[in-house]
């Protein structure tokens, strides 16, 4: 509880932190506004809540897809907040004054575990509201079903931000490190890319598709699919036009398993980059 | 017995090839005030950032408090300002003192008074980022205190501030030291380690050429500055004497070393005898300056 304290303290009196902390959350509780929209493409006129993105047990999957968009703002501040601690020298401080790397480390990831389950706990509370306006169905066994987009949804933003922390502690520079976060995401892509395209030349028996998902963000976009396609009436639309989709959209367990090695890597690459630097 | 609060054994620190500091081996006692002098770049900030858990030893070891206390538990009970102060801009002074606390885990309770003790206090509310570098230096000085350290360490705590900030910093260095914390005290500005150390470390290349009290540096029994209308029948008198190793002329005068014990008196009583009269005699000791030109050259 000191060290979360102590990292609480440092994003607290953070104005730039305080700001995008409280957007967030006020963020997610704006996607209460989806319900509203009305979308009107020609003779097709609909509105989103009555489409069935809140019908229970479809809303944990949307809303959680939705919501984990936002996760971008506290990657933000967990990168510029490390960037702080290198560019302001109060690493060096903070072990001089008593705090050991480990410590320092740990106060990091409670601080990430508080937000996530923080975060975890206020999407569970507004699908229960939402849900329960919106939803055509009100049993308990059905709202309480696919509850474990719930948990996909926690190890998702901590795969993530484990990733952030990383990134932040090896390049030092909060700017630098969000932008190799940003390359990162296009060398997957390339990745993919050429194996597709070689790959089954060398190893007929792996698919690229097979390989990517160890990929430690493509593994945490995995976490949860996309579930736009999923919604009653694209499938309906698809169905017309001859393109029927067939797609788990599941949570694997053997995905679950792939994030939370690339945390445990994270953190342990993390711990060893303080461990062996000299300030 | 003094207790001992710092031991250092063999420590090294290497990069590359580069040895920066060398084989140290030194200990710290309670209750005397220590001056760790060296050129730049001899290896006084590595060492302090070895046993400051910031930079890793190649080879050797430390030890706080005789081993009872892990590393980051000792800082805990210390206080240390090194180089430059290192705060956080977005907040107050009063936000960072409290961090500190917290990471020391302190009671808050003396924050007013180290504010008040280094005149910060009506700047309290002000954020770090609008303080002058004064007065950063002083608040890292306060920051250094709030938890009443037993060992103060201070690396270069004057580099950069202009007179009246070098003075007030001094007049504080002094006023702890007199109220019997242990201090040690990194620089290269020899008169600032004089005025206030009874106890002196001489690193140079990262080796210790010196450990021990500060008149101690050098063995030296002082030197004679000596004028006369004759100068050169003084010289030629002073050579012929088995107490002075050597006789300099400058633009004062003479400059008599001695290598032996000789008091103002008899010398003036030999002259005495000789029929020569000086102008202007005077007994002077070498300054620290001086002892540790001579101490870092001469080996």
């Amino acid at each position: 509880m000191r060290l979360l304290s102590i990292e609480l303290f440092k994003i607290w009196h953070n104005k730039t932190s305080r700001v995008l902390i409280l957007g967030y959350f006020l963020l997610i509780f704006s996607i209460a506004i989806l319900s509203t929209i009305n979308v009107e493409f020609g003779p097709i006129k609909f509105n989103l809540a009555e489409q069935g993105i809140f019908n229970f047990p479809y809303i944990w999957h949307f809303n959680t897809f939705v919501i984990a968009l936002l996760k971008i703002f506290f990657a933000i501040i967990i990168v510029a907040m490390i960037g702080n601690e290198y560019s302001y020298k109060t690493l060096k401080q903070n072990l001089i004054d008593g705090l050991s790397k480990s410590e320092f480390l740990r106060s990091k990831i409670y601080a990430i575990v508080a937000f996530v389950t923080l975060s975890t706990l206020l999407v569970f509370v507004i699908n229960l509201i939402l849900g329960g306006i919106y939803s055509d169905y009100n049993e308990f066994q059905i709202i309480f079903s696919d509850l474990e987009y719930l948990l996909a949804y926690a190890i998702k933003l901590f795969g993530f931000f484990t990733f952030c922390l990383f990134l932040a502690i090896l390049i030092k520079r909060s700017a630098f490190a969000l932008g190799f976060l940003a390359l990162w995401q296009v060398f997957e892509g390339i990745a993919y890319g050429l194996m597709r395209w070689k790959l089954s030349d060398f190893i007929p028996v792996l698919s690229a598709e097979q390989v990517i998902k160890f990929f430690p963000l493509q593994a945490i976009g995995n976490l949860i699919k996309e579930p736009f396609t999923r919604l009653s009436a694209i499938q309906n639309i698809a169905d017309q036009i001859g393109e029927g989709f067939t797609k788990d959209y599941g949570i694997s367990i053997l995905n679950i398993i792939i994030v939370l090695v690339w945390s445990g890597l994270f953190i342990w690459g993390s711990y060893g980059l303080l461990k062996r630097r000299d300030l | 017995m003094e207790q001992t609060l710092l031991q250092l054994n063999q420590l090294s620190k290497s990069y590359g090839r580069l040895k920066a500091v060398d084989q140290l081996t030194i200990t710290l006692k309670k209750g005397n005030v220590y001056g760790l002098l060296g050129p730049n770049g001899s290896g006084k900030s590595t060492t302090l950032g070895m046993v400051l858990n910031v930079v890793n030893p190649t080879s050797g070891s430390f030890q706080w408090y005789q081993g009872a206390l892990d590393t980051h538990q000792a800082l805990k009970q210390i206080g240390a300002i090194i180089e430059r102060p290192n705060f956080y801009p977005y907040m107050t002074a009063l936000q960072n003192l409290n961090l500190i606390c917290k990471i020391k885990q302190c009671s808050t309770d003396s924050i007013q008074e180290k504010l008040e003790l280094v005149g910060l206090w009506e700047r309290r509310h002000s954020k770090f980022r609008t303080y002058s570098l004064g007065m950063k230096q002083r608040l890292a000085i306060a920051a250094a205190l709030v938890n009443d350290p037993e060992l103060l360490i201070l690396d270069e705590p004057t580099n950069g501030l202009d007179p009246e900030g070098i003075h007030q910093i001094r007049a504080l260095i002094t006023k702890i030291a007199e109220e019997g914390t242990t201090i040690l005290l990194a620089s290269h500005l020899l008169d600032e380690v004089e005025k206030v150390c009874n106890q002196v470390i001489v690193l140079k290349n990262g080796v210790k050429y010196y450990e021990g009290p500060v008149d101690g540096i050098t063995q030296t029994y002082g030197y004679f500055e000596l004028k006369a209308k004759n100068l050169e029948a003084l010289e030629s008198f002073l050579k012929e004497i088995d107490e002075v190793e050597t006789v300099e002329k400058n633009t004062n005068g003479l400059k008599a070393v001695l290598n032996a014990p000789l008091a103002s008196e008899e010398l003036s009583e030999k002259l005495a005898k000789a029929q020569i009269f000086v102008t202007h005699l005077a007994k002077k000791k070498p300054s620290l300056e001086d002892q540790f030109l001579s101490l870092t050259q001469n080996q």
